[in-house]
């Protein structure tokens, strides 16, 4: 038989003996069905998609079936159509979180990438101990959000916390942080800046370096300043890398949930004015507070949806800003 | 080259294996939670925050007294959290223990929805007669229409004020509680003295925590409340609603409260041991809630006097249920009758302060005193509310109403939103969410 003879041919599948004279024909055939351009391409791919339509597909769909119910935590679906969205539209504290959203989204994301991009560029040069200071960048994204909010939510405590006490040091009157509107809001963004920014200055890091020595030394033979090559070098071979950290930032702050939370102690009010209730937490405080999963569903859906149409503003955005800056160089 | 041909069968057996062991998790779940063999008895016991039992070592005394026996306790410590999962167990008729809690404020939401999801527990033989014990309003609240008793209450929350004598005494106020007491006739007259204890208050103090929480005792006062008998919703026409906001409302304007939000904000914990407020709406549970935040160094400095006017209120308590899907209904109901006996209760409530929810246990704890709150007889003081309590209609959404008033009311201390403003928003909020 030709099993032992013939290495990388056979398989216990195709046990029939092909005829002598008809060698090459079945083994073009097998290659094709079982080899690197037939089936096995699938099959190694295949665990990632079964996974994907069982814990990303599925839950997508099924949570837009259940926004299309009304349908109590405990209770049965009864079919209500469009009722949920109708119910949404018109609810002041959806717009008050979406407003809030995008409010602490934008405090927390803009100061974040321009800080991460500046150390980023500090990293970059030589220095001492540069590898303490490149892996100590990363350490506020290993602690939880758990333990960093609660830290925080001391630090920003009105009667002894120390950000009033800091304050206090320099003669000003702290303010109720928790309860103030743009207090409880900047001092979420500060949580939400500390944990990230380390994170993008490595990414930033990494696209850096990837970019060539010769043209920071050209530029400086040109007689380019530093800035001048942060500006005229980095940032243009930058450009894929910001767009990643700005997509990635705008689903983060979407989807700004732990921080408002924990922040909130554990309630998802966000404030008696819902002065920091993201949509996420508008979310759990529909599904879990109120037991109306029905209207969970739909507020994931429409901040889904909304997500979608972030990304592709941001990256159009940024397409734009950066792609006008390198047509603006190459025209000089 | 072999390698590379078997590769594909493997990755599809992979595959296949991934999605089976996926769809067989639930069989294996649900034969882990019956019973030991042998005639030994494994009984689970799922509750929230600080009920009482385990911190009283009365699971081990009851494995002691029944031998075979064997209770595998959990807690979640937020009601807020145990009771969407509990939700979720439920509607998926899996992972339940055999005893589970239920918060008062929940009991009128599984009387009315859920009566098919828990055992009646008059069917069983160590519950039969079990609402018999009960103060009446208590048991009444988790009987459904057709007389099925589908909850076991373990305690209720009779109130009184606590208040810190150090305090009022740098104050220049009464620190007795008796001599207390004699200046709070009514409400109004707790506000009037909260003026006069802003007048000449130690810095950073203020008379009472919360406008929340001071609107919460009174309203606990009330017979109607959120709802009226019929099941209808009449909050915002109740007299009793209104008049309770708008004064919590006044106080917090007024600058008489801490501006702390209760069990939210980490700088009301603070406030116990810290002194940034003198006075609070005491249900008998925050007894043992004060000791645990004000530590060893607040003993001596609290001190506890009736509600103004001598009222009785109730806020808050609990029930013991039992899952319909539970496998030892027999067993759980015997744990629950022994563990809602006077006796027990009357430990609890001398452990942390959950007062007894039986007219025995009530009896047995009528001379309870209290070392850390200066010997205050505390059995009489809340014995004394819980007679004066009215019955309470309970409504399914008073979890929303509460939470929203509330809400509005930290809008109005700590962000001054005029008071009208803050309840008409209130309303509109309920009634997007109620409909």
């Amino acid at each position: 038989m030709t099993v032992d003879t013939m290495p990388g041919t056979p398989s216990p599948a195709d046990a029939v003996p092909p005829a002598p004279g008809a060698r090459p024909a079945p083994r073009r055939r097998r290659r094709r069905l079982l080899g690197e351009s037939g089936l096995a391409p699938y099959a190694y791919v295949g665990p990632f998609f079964l996974i994907f339509l069982a814990f990303g597909l599925f839950p997508l769909v099924y949570t837009a079936w259940v926004s299309l119910h009304e349908y109590r935590l405990g209770g049965e679906m009864t079919w209500t159509g469009l009722d949920n969205y109708t119910w949404l539209f018109t609810s002041e504290q959806f717009y008050n979180a979406l407003w809030k959203t995008i409010t602490i989204g934008a405090l927390s994301t803009i100061p974040q990438l321009a800080l991460a991009l500046g150390l980023a560029h500090l990293l970059n040069y030589r220095m001492r101990a540069r590898n303490f200071f490149r892996i100590s960048m990363i350490m506020p994204y290993a602690t939880s959000v758990a333990a960093s909010t609660l830290v925080f939510a001391q630090i920003f405590g009105r009667d002894n916390g120390f950000a009033n006490w800091l304050l206090s040091l320099v003669g000003i009157d702290g303010p109720d942080w928790r309860n103030g509107n743009w207090t409880a809001q900047i001092a979420i963004s500060v949580i939400v800046i500390w944990r990230w920014t380390g994170y993008n200055a490595l990414i930033y890091l990494a696209g850096m370096q990837s970019i060539s020595q010769d043209l920071y030394e050209a530029a400086a033979i040109d007689g380019a300043s530093k800035w001048q090559q942060f500006v005229h070098v980095t940032l243009p071979g930058l450009r894929p890398t910001i767009l990643f950290t700005v997509v990635v930032s705008t689903i983060g702050a979407t989807q700004l949930f732990g921080e408002p939370l924990l922040f909130g102690g554990g309630t998802p009010n966000g404030g008696a004015l819902g002065q920091y209730q993201t949509l996420g937490l508008y979310m759990y405080q529909q599904g879990w507070q109120f037991g109306a999963l029905g209207r969970a569903a739909t507020v994931a859906w429409v901040t889904f949806v909304l997500i979608v149409l972030l990304v592709v503003l941001n990256t159009a955005l940024t397409r734009w800003r950066t792609g006008e800056r390198s047509t603006r160089r190459a025209a000089r | 080259m072999r390698i590379r041909s078997t590769a594909p069968v493997v990755a599809t057996l992979l595959s296949g294996a991934l999605l089976l062991t996926a769809c067989g998790g639930s069989d294996d779940e649900a034969a882990s939670s019956s019973g030991g063999g042998d005639g030994d008895v494994e009984l689970s016991v799922s509750l929230f925050g600080t009920m009482g039992f385990e911190e009283s070592a009365l699971f081990e005394e009851y494995e002691k007294q029944n031998p075979g026996v064997q209770i595998n306790y959990e807690s979640t410590q937020g009601e807020d959290k145990y009771w969407p999962a509990l939700q979720t167990k439920l509607a998926s008729g899996s992972g339940l223990a055999d005893v589970q809690g239920i918060e008062v404020a929940r009991i009128a939401d599984v009387v009315a929805n859920q009566s098919d999801k828990w055992t009646d527990l008059t069917t069983l033989q160590a519950t039969k007669d079990i609402a018999a014990n009960y103060v009446e309003w208590k048991a009444a609240a988790a009987t459904t229409e057709d007389g099925k008793v589908l909850g076991a209450g373990t305690d209720i929350g009779p109130m009184a004020l606590c208040y810190r004598t150090d305090l009022l005494e740098q104050a220049g106020l009464p620190t007795d509680p008796a001599e207390l007491a004699a200046r709070l006739g009514s409400w109004d007259d707790y506000v009037a003295l909260g003026e006069e204890y802003k007048a000449a208050a130690p810095e950073g103090s203020a008379w009472m925590d919360s406008a929340g929480g001071f609107y919460n005792a009174m309203v606990s006062t009330s017979e109607e409340i959120y709802y009226d008998e019929a099941g209808e919703l009449v909050y915002d026409s109740n007299p009793a609603v209104k008049e309770a906001f708008d004064t919590a409302a006044a106080a917090g304007e007024a600058g008489l409260t801490a501006r702390l939000e209760q069990f939210v904000d980490p700088a009301w914990d603070q406030g116990f041991a810290s002194g940034s407020f003198a006075t609070i709406a005491c249900p008998s549970w925050m007894i043992g809630y004060i000791k645990g935040k004000a530590g060893d160094a607040g003993a001596g400095k609290w001190n506890v006097t009736p509600l103004p006017g001598g009222e009785g209120g109730n806020w808050g308590g609990s029930y013991l249920a039992i899952p319909e899907s539970s496998e030892n209904k027999e067993e759980a109901a015997k744990l629950i009758a022994w563990l809602t006996d006077g006796e027990q209760q009357a430990t609890v409530f001398k452990n942390v302060g959950n007062f007894p929810s039986t007219t025995d246990g009530i009896a047995n704890v009528g001379d309870a005193t209290d070392e850390y709150f200066n010997g205050a007889p505390i059995g009489e003081i809340f014995t004394a509310s819980a007679d004066a309590a009215p019955t309470q209609i309970l409504g399914q959404d008073d979890g929303v109403l509460k939470n929203t008033l509330v809400k509005a009311l930290l809008s109005v201390e700590a962000n001054g939103v005029p008071a009208q403003e803050a309840w008409d928003s209130a309303v509109s909020q309920v009634e997007n969410q109620l409909g």
